[in-house]
Formats: C-alpha cells, sequence, structure tokens
C-alpha cells in the first residue's frame, strides 16, 4: 500500500465510521441483540481475506491459517444471520391496534 | 487511482461496492422491527456477492480446498444459529472469539508471507490488528465461559491486578514497536500475539456479571476494529467499512451500557464491582412484608395498571412464558400491562426484549427506561422479576452507595410494589436493597416460575 492509497483508506474508515455510528444511533434498543448478531454475520467479512489466503496457497503456514480463518468466519455468516434471523421473527406487534 | 484495473479487476470492485452499499442498507433497517428482516437479507445478499467477487480473483489455484472450509464452516455455524435463546449471550461472546480469530490468524499469516519486506505503517496497522483480534479471542472465550457458567461468573481479583495487566500490554506495545522499527526480526512475532492472547484472559478475569452487557459490546466493537485494520493491511475497502460498522457499533452499545450503569469504560474494565460493599452483611435484621400468590393475584387482578420489571432472573429461571400466560391473564381482565425495560437487565444488550419476544410477548408492551419512568406514580403495581440493582432508590439517594448515580427504573413510586425474589440475599453485587423494607413493597419469595406460575393459576381459578 503505497502512500495515497493509505489516505484513501484512513478517508473511507472515517467515513464509514461517520455512518456506522449515525445509522447505529437510531437502532431501537429493542433490537440491540439481534444488531449485535448481525453486525457479528457482517464482520465476517474478513472471509474474503481468508479465502485469498487459503486459495493462492503461497505458504503451508499461510494456507493452514486460512483455512481456519475460513473456517471460523463461515461459521459466523451462517450462524449469525440464521439466529438474528430467527430473533427478528420473534418480534410480533399487538394484532392490528384497534383504537376506539 | 495509480495504475487502470483490468477489466474483471473492476467487476469485483464493483460487487465489493454493491456489497458495502448492502451491509450499510442492512443497518439502517434495523432502525425499526418492520423493517428490520429486510436488513437480514441485504446483509446475506450483499455477503453472497462479496464472496462471489473474491472467488473470481485472479491467482486463486486451491478451490478444492476453500470448498472444503466453506463447507466445514456452515456445518459449525448452523447449530450456533440454532442454540436457544437463553444462550443467546454466549452465543455471541463466541460468535465474536470466532471473528477476532480468523482475523488474528489472516493478519498472522501476512506478516510470515511478507516479513523482512514490510513498512512501518503496514507493521504498526499489522500490530492493531493482531492486538486487538488476539485479546478478542481470548477474551470472548473468557466471557462466553462465564456466561456458560464453565467459569465461576465472580469477579476474580487480586492486588496489583491492574499493574500487571498493564505492564502486560505496554510489553506487547515494545514488541510491536521494535517490529515497526526492524520487520526483519520475525521471532518477536508470536511473543506479541502470544502477550495479546494472555491479556484477554486476564482482562475478563475481573468482570462480573453484572458488567457482561458492557464487556461484550465493547468485543464486539474491538472485532470491529481489527477486521477494518486487517482491511488497511489488504487493501480492502470493502473491509474497512464492514469492520468500521461493526467497530462504531460496539462502542455506541458499549457507550450506552456504561451510561445506563453511570460507569466509565475504564471503571468497567479496571474495577470490579462486587467486592466495595461489605457493610450490607451487618447483621440487623429488618423487617419486611411478604405475600402469597393469592393476595398477589388478588392485588394484581384489581389494578388498572401494571408494569412488569424482568431481570436476569427472569433468565436464569426461564419464566418467560409463565410471564407471558401471566400478561395474557391479567390482559383478559381488562388491565393494561406493560414491560419496563433496563438497559443492563440481563446479560447483554437487549437481552430481556428477546426473551420476551420468544415468549409471543408484542413489542410495543416493552417500554425503555426514560419512556416508562415518568409513569409509575400513576401505576397500580409494579411487579419485579428476578431484577435488583436496576430498581435500587439508593442509586437516587444514597451518595454511599457503590451504585449512586446509576439510573434506575423508579419502581418504588408505584401504588404497590411486588418483588419475586427466592430470599434476602442481595443480588449478585452484594449491594443491599432499600425498596424491599419500604412500606409499599410486598415481598413474593419464590422461584420466578414456580411463583408466576402459581399466580397464573390463581388468576385462572378465581375466573371460570
Amino acid at each position: 500500500m503505497n502512500s495515497s492509497n493509505l489516505i484513501d483508506a484512513l478517508f473511507i474508515f472515517v467515513l464509514a465510521g461517520f455512518i456506522g455510528f449515525e445509522v447505529i444511533r437510531r437502532v431501537s434498543p429493542l433490537l440491540h441483540t439481534p444488531l449485535m448478531s448481525l453486525t457479528n454475520a457482517l464482520d465476517a467479512i474478513a472471509v474474503v481475506g481468508a479465502i485469498v489466503l487459503v486459495g493462492e496457497h503461497k505458504s503451508r503456514l499461510a494456507a493452514i491459517f486460512g483455512f481456519i480463518a475460513v473456517v471460523a468466519a463461515t461459521s459466523n455468516i451462517v450462524g449469525g444471520f440464521l439466529i438474528t434471523d430467527r430473533m427478528l421473527k420473534m418480534f410480533k406487534s399487538s394484532r392490528p391496534a384497534t383504537k376506539s | 487511482m495509480s495504475a487502470e484495473l483490468a477489466g474483471s479487476q473492476i467487476v469485483i470492485e464493483i460487487l465489493y461496492l454493491i456489497a458495502s452499499v448492502l451491509f450499510i442498507l442492512s443497518l439502517k433497517w434495523m432502525s425499526s422491527p418492520t423493517t428490520a428482516r429486510h436488513g437480514i437479507w441485504a446483509g446475506e445478499f450483499g455477503m453472497l456477492l462479496a464472496i462471489i467477487g473474491t472467488l473470481l480473483r485472479s491467482g486463486l489455484e486451491d478451490y478444492h480446498l476453500i470448498a472444503i472450509a466453506l463447507v466445514l464452516g456452515t456445518i459449525i455455524g448452523v447449530p450456533l444459529g440454532r442454540v436457544a435463546m437463553t444462550a443467546v449471550p454466549q452465543r455471541t461472546a463466541l460468535s465474536h472469539a470466532f471473528g477476532a480469530l480468523c482475523v488474528t490468524l489472516v493478519g498472522s499469516a501476512e506478516f510470515y508471507l511478507r516479513a523482512p519486506d514490510i513498512s512501518p505503517f503496514m507493521m504498526s496497522v499489522l500490530s492493531v490488528e493482531v492486538i486487538l483480534g488476539g485479546l478478542t479471542v481470548t477474551g470472548s472465550l473468557m466471557a462466553a465461559g462465564k456466561l456458560q457458567e464453565i467459569l465461576p461468573q465472580r469477579p476474580l481479583t487480586y492486588k496489583g491486578q491492574n499493574f500487571v495487566n498493564f505492564l502486560l500490554f505496554a510489553v506487547a506495545l515494545v514488541i510491536a514497536v521494535t517490529l515497526v522499527l526492524h520487520p526483519d526480526h520475525r521471532a518477536l512475532f508470536p511473543f506479541m500475539v502470544l502477550l495479546a492472547l494472555i491479556f484477554g484472559v486476564l482482562l475478563i478475569i475481573p468482570i462480573g456479571g453484572a458488567d457482561m452487557p458492557t464487556v461484550i459490546s465493547l468485543l464486539n466493537g474491538y472485532a470491529g476494529l481489527s477486521a477494518s485494520a486487517m482491511g488497511f493491511v489488504l487493501n480492502s475497502k470493502l473491509l474497512i467499512i464492514a469492520g468500521a460498522l461493526d467497530g462504531s457499533s460496539g462502542l455506541i452499545l458499549s457507550i450506552i451500557m456504561s451510561k445506563a450503569m453511570n460507569r466509565s469504560f475504564t471503571n468497567v474494565l479496571f474495577g470490579a464491582f462486587g467486592q466495595v460493599q461489605t457493610a450490607a452483611a451487618t447483621g440487623e435484621v429488618k423487617p419486611v412484608r411478604s405475600a402469597t400468590p393469592e393476595e398477589a393475584a388478588a392485588i394484581l387482578s384489581a389494578a388498572n395498571k401494571v408494569i412488569i420489571v424482568p431481570g436476569y432472573g427472569m433468565a436464569v429461571a426461564q419464566a418467560q412464558h409463565k410471564v407471558r400466560e401471566l400478561y395474557d391473564g391479567l390482559t383478559k381482565r381488562g388491565v393494561d400491562v406493560r414491560f419496563a425495560i433496563h438497559p443492563v437487565a440481563g446479560r447483554m444488550p437487549g437481552h430481556m426484549n428477546v426473551l420476551l419476544a420468544e415468549a409471543d410477548i408484542p413489542y410495543d408492551r416493552l417500554v425503555e427506561m426514560d419512556e416508562i419512568n415518568g409513569d409509575f406514580p400513576q401505576t397500580d403495581v409494579a411487579l419485579v422479576i428476578g431484577a435488583n440493582d436496576v430498581t435500587n432508590p439508593a442509586a437516587r439517594t444514597d451518595t454511599t452507595s457503590p451504585i449512586y448515580g446509576m439510573p434506575i427504573l423508579d419502581v418504588d413510586k408505584a401504588h404497590t410494589v411486588m418483588v419475586i425474589k427466592r430470599s434476602m440475599n442481595p443480588g449478585f453485587a452484594g449491594i443491599d436493597n432499600p425498596l424491599y423494607y419500604l412500606d409499599n413493597n410486598l415481598m413474593l419469595f419464590g422461584d420466578a416460575k414456580a411463583f408466576v406460575g402459581n399466580i397464573v393459576k390463581e388468576l385462572g381459578g378465581g375466573h371460570s
């Protein structure tokens, strides 16, 4: 990474942090648990780095580390989305409010 | 842009861009329960695009091994997605450990692939990646162990604890700086990772159960930041964005949690809670009034407005389904029943909401502390189920109390307060609760699930 790439990356990091802050601030406290399991699943996007390590197979160590990393991240993706979905399915409003 | 991108690379980058947008939308849709499930679809679709994009990259050879790893991860992931709702806190801690493990391993592999030829900046972010990642791995495993009660839940403290922790962290930082300046000292790298791993264990040892919501959030934030650092190392914008989103989510949650306990980050991390108060144990026996399930049922059915305050005790007793029956029984009689949710009730942010939603209680009946606190004076009965410190009026009045200043649910202002509790033993934090000695308070001694069940029986009996 040269220095102009670095500056680009810093811009992206700071701006994404701001977006994250503004978006997450608006998440209802009702949903804080599913929020955490969702961000966990999204965070497992680190799997892309691990996939490259396994696929390029540049060294034995890199392939082994990459393999374990892919397994760990994939289980987070699958498990994280599954449980978030299960939780959100449970949140129901009281039947159509009949205010009279 | 320095060089022209090849055609396939442009496609991949665009896939990553779409994935980033989908991730942001995914979190945005979490703002309300009505749109939240779109959020999952957006997240899943984004993830799929990102993985496809990565598999399209040139230079990948060993697709076989990738496929095995993906399948294996799925096999492990499915049961982790199907755990009981009561096990969600430890599952969450475990998945923080997995995420951080991935980041730490990738960081270590990248170090050994590049080692002597590594720029100071690259080495700095790599160090951030593996130190944050490493301490999150073991810290989260410790937290999961405590939540699963494999490890003792009470805070373990010893003299000079903070000093030891600080020293350890400082040594890890010194190694990191050395590696930044002399990246050819490859032998130092494992020690840096090892110290981070040990630091993670030591960090969680002094943390008690009541602090778990803050700690889980904090670990969530660390996991995100380490993933973002990994994005810098791999020059992956998608990873920087996803990590920054996760990091800010974790940090916001930990700020909310520590505010709800009136404590600073440093206080949560560097000061165990339980040991402060010993005065509570002084033998003086104050009179309390108690009531039977029949009496409780009679008081509840005579009320117009009831607020139920659930806490960790409800989760432990698995009483949420009985609570649902109580809610149904009272609602049928025309009683207005709502639930008051303290931000740190339970063991992770939003814990109570998930348990009550699991029991089919409509989410519009679950009200946050700030919204419901003004309603207690107009409430006939406040029924506290397995909550203690979050209802302790000493937090408002007693400047000597260790929880003084912590925002609480003002249950004592209701006309009648009923507290379901096993015995008069002080709660987890070991702090006496003056609420129990008030004139408008009734103690309902017993197991939360059994007691609520008995109340429900009484309500049913009087009706049919």
